[in-house]
């Protein structure tokens, strides 16, 4: 047993991930073609902000030793409330407000279901997955919801940043990568609740628990309402990535991202969050998001049969567990 | 011809602890061979090697001059041998019967053959006196009947070696003298009984030789009862050198530190009132299970009193919550560091910080990194914590080191009282002193100091007051001068009746 914390150790623990997305990077650049072309990179920035915006939550609920499977379903049923209230009353605000109360009402009932009556987090958050994917397609009549008011679709589809990104060689015109809101909503995550998670109590509580939950409590920290906010937050923020998805599409769709949550749980844990609590950093999710992104989208890239590509995302996952059970193998647990 | 047992030098050693020494005595066939001993003398430890939980380091047993050492549970029940243990191995949810021949059901090609099966069970049954219906589920039947049925189940493997581990502690006397009958009667039919219990009316009243472990060696064994008294047994129970490892110095009391007045909640049968001074250290012994943990766990609020009162200075605290309690300046150390002590994973200044850094985040929740590596640095220093760095997962650290840093954690709160549950319970004697030391100095600062120990040597070396608990009771109080080692067994050994 190596009682030395290692220099690459330590290294390796919060940014080797990031390290493999940059060789994948690099790899991708060189061998699939169009990949680096500013298109592209807009594409795969858009394809990417869902999930590492849910991500961002879904590290707390790791890090506490749990998960939220009702993430994708909020997403959805969020966006088709808000494009249902937009529509009644013509109010963005309103709409905006009533899909985050849908979502923060999700992530409560959540809390309370796991903290208070003691509901194990997986058979808890499959319940309200099926209720509120359930709730989606019935006041949406099981149609997608297609909104009027186009204000609101900037919050989707704003070029806030152009990148210019050289010239087109048929065209000759100058070419931008363009960042739209979503993209900036998912970075502003990555901020906000990286700092929650390493240099705050809430934070360093939510690790503690995740990690020995009794020694947590007995140390006095309250678990019960650290739990409840971990859910509520992830309600909240998956809500967000609803409205905001809702918005870019132009409508509330109830069907729409379907297992997005297992997609989600993949990219933290392939990232170094640990399935058993006690160990998560932002730079691990943010890595997990990426690589599942690249990867994903030289696929597409590279024409690789849809088919085939659950098989190579269920396999990439596989690893990145895998790699989870060597690791606490290696703390002689 | 009667069966005879003998353990030739049996050793058994775990990471940083020899638990048996060498241990070498002979049991004979058509007798009960009581086994006695303080907590953590060896007992238990011999029962495992005994029933093939544990392999020995080294060393043998004999059964009827074979030699054995069983590498599995099945390889034991093979040779003869049951353990009834406090708790049963029964599956409840299945019927006696089923129960009775669990891993040897009648069968043929898979099928079991029910009416064999229940005619085999009845037959048992009748054996040890029981009209029990072979189709009952265990579940439906009291405690007492489950233990007369795993009594029949080691019968039905043709157990020669028959260990009981306090099999008493759950009974009513109607019911301890029906087992006793029982196990006379498997005495008579030359079969060797070992009887471990902490009851000397028990031993007296039911035992034909008494075998002592302490510390892991075999002590003395007393061939017969004949001229034997309670005091010699104790003596021999606890008859060691204390060595001063303890360096107690005097110190001066103030008021009333924490006040205990009437609680009761789960674990207890009576309610508990006794309080400690500013500067005091108290001491509370007790066998397993008289209660102590639990009590603690009341104080402190990690379970809910259901009545009662605790006061920290004067002052009460609320009915349950850890959280309260730290706000109140009360704090525990658990007796289980892994379960309810340390978050393994993460690092040795995470664990330090966990609960003090709410004082000193920015607007109450961002962390002042300044702060956290000052204090971990100070108290990683002062108390001469051995780690590879400040950033070191927890886990990696030896048991005395993880109890230094559970009590860095506390002492970077204002603490008015503190909890000890088994201080030094798996930690070598080293790290034993200095934790001794690390207690003395609470004390000499003011704060009220109440540890729970089961090595009577430590409490009597270490405590100005010594509480005694039995049977979910405190049971006895005594003075530092007037606690002599047979007065506090005493208090602390059960008396049925």
């Amino acid at each position: 047993m190596d009682k030395n914390v290692s220099k690459f150790r330590v290294f390796w623990d919060s940014a080797g991930m990031l390290l493999v997305f940059a060789v994948l990077f690099i790899l991708c650049s060189l061998r699939v073609d169009h990949f680096l072309s500013a298109k592209n990179m807009e594409g795969l920035l858009l394809s990417v902000a869902t999930t590492g915006t849910i991500a961002c939550t879904m590290l707390f609920c790791l890090a506490s030793g749990a998960f939220d499977l009702s993430v994708g379903s909020v997403v959805a049923c969020a966006g088709v409330v808000t494009a249902l209230v937009i529509n009644r009353t013509g109010s963005i605000t309103l709409g905006i407000a009533a899909g985050l109360g849908l979502g923060l009402l999700v992530g409560l009932v959540n809390g309370l279901l796991i903290a208070k009556a003691g509901i194990n987090a997986l058979i808890a958050t499959l319940a309200t997955m099926q209720i509120v994917r359930g709730l989606g397609y019935i006041v949406s009549g099981g149609k997608s919801v297609g909104i009027v008011n186009e204000g609101f679709f900037v919050l989707g589809n704003k070029v806030v940043i152009a990148i210019p990104a050289g010239t087109n060689p048929f065209s000759h015109q100058p070419e931008y990568l363009n960042i739209t809101t979503p993209v900036l909503v998912c970075l502003a995550c990555f901020g906000l609740f990286g700092f929650l998670i390493s240099r705050t109590t809430f934070g360093r509580n939510t690790l503690a628990l995740g990690g020995n939950a009794e020694a947590a409590r007995l140390a006095g920290i309250s678990i019960d309402r650290l739990k409840i906010m971990i859910f509520s937050l992830q309600g909240l923020v998956a809500a967000a990535a609803g409205i905001v998805l809702c918005s870019q599409l132009t409508s509330g769709q109830p069907k729409t991202s379907e297992g997005l949550e297992l997609e989600v749980i993949s990219a933290c844990v392939l990232g170094g969050v640990s399935l058993t609590g006690g160990v998560g950093k932002m730079s691990h999710v943010v890595a997990g998001v990426l690589i599942m992104g690249t990867v994903q989208n030289a696929m597409n890239l590279s024409n690789v049969d849809s088919f085939w590509q659950y098989v190579a995302r269920g396999l990439i996952l596989l690893a990145a567990v895998s790699v989870d059970r060597l690791k606490q193998r290696g703390t002689g647990r | 011809m009667p069966t005879r047992l003998a353990f030739d030098s049996v050793v058994k050693e775990f990471p940083g602890v020899r638990a048996l020494d060498g241990v070498s005595f002979t049991a004979e066939g058509g007798q009960v061979h009581a086994l006695m001993g303080e907590n953590g003398a060896g007992k238990s430890t011999l029962l495992k090697i005994l029933s093939g939980a544990y392999s020995p380091t080294a060393g043998s047993l004999e059964i009827d001059g074979q030699r054995h050492v069983f590498p599995s549970t099945a390889a034991a029940i093979a040779a003869g041998v049951a353990v009834i243990y406090q708790e049963l191995f029964l599956v409840p949810e299945m019927t006696v019967a089923e129960n009775l021949y669990l891993g040897h059901l009648p069968a043929r090609g898979g099928v079991i053959k029910g009416r064999q099966l229940r005619e085999d069970a009845r037959r048992q049954l009748a054996w040890i006196g029981e009209d029990i219906d072979p189709d009952t589920k265990v579940s439906y039947l009291p405690i007492a009947q489950r233990q007369l049925i795993e009594i029949a189940k080691a019968l039905t493997r043709g157990a020669r070696v028959i260990a009981f581990d306090e099999p008493t502690s759950s009974l009513s006397s109607r019911e301890v003298d029906r087992l006793f009958t029982i196990i006379r009667d498997l005495r008579a039919r030359g079969h060797v009984i070992l009887y471990v219990t902490h009851r000397m009316d028990e031993v007296f009243a039911l035992c034909d030789a008494v075998t002592v472990l302490r510390d892991g060696r075999h002590i003395k064994t007393f061939d017969g009862m004949a001229g034997l008294t309670v005091d010699d047994v104790i003596r021999s129970m606890v008859g060691r050198d204390l060595k001063n490892v303890f360096n107690y110095t005097p110190r001066p009391h103030g008021g009333p530190a924490l006040e205990v007045e009437a609680v009761t909640g789960p674990g207890l049968t009576a309610p508990a009132s006794f309080s400690v001074a500013k500067g005091e250290i108290v001491g509370m012994f007790g066998l397993v299970g008289a209660g102590r943990s639990e009590l603690l766990r009341l104080i402190y609020g990690a379970e809910r009193r259901t009545g009662g009162q605790v006061r920290i200075e004067g002052r009460p605290l609320p009915a349950a919550g850890p959280r309260g309690s730290i706000e109140a300046g009360l704090v525990l150390c658990p007796e289980d560091r892994k379960r309810d002590g340390i978050v393994p994973v993460r690092s040795v200044a995470e664990n330090i910080n966990i609960s003090a850094r709410r004082h000193h985040a920015t607007a109450g929740f961002v962390l002042d990194r300044g702060w956290e590596r000052a204090n971990a640095a100070s108290h990683i220093a002062s108390l001469s914590i051995k780690t590879p760095s400040a950033a070191t997962q927890i886990v990696y650290l030896s048991g005395g080191n993880q109890q230094k840093v559970i009590l860095a954690r506390w002492l970077s709160e204002n603490v008015k009282v503190i909890l000890l549950d088994e201080p030094t319970r798996g930690i070598d004697v080293g790290a034993k002193s200095e934790i001794y030391a690390i207690i003395q100095q609470l004390a000499a600062r003011g704060v009220g100091v109440l540890f729970v120990s089961s090595e009577l040597p430590e409490v009597l070396g270490l405590a100005d007051r010594i509480l005694v608990m039995r049977g979910g009771a405190l049971s006895g109080a005594l003075a530092r001068g007037e606690a002599g080692e047979s007065a506090v067994l005493k208090c602390a050994l059960p008396v049925s009746g």
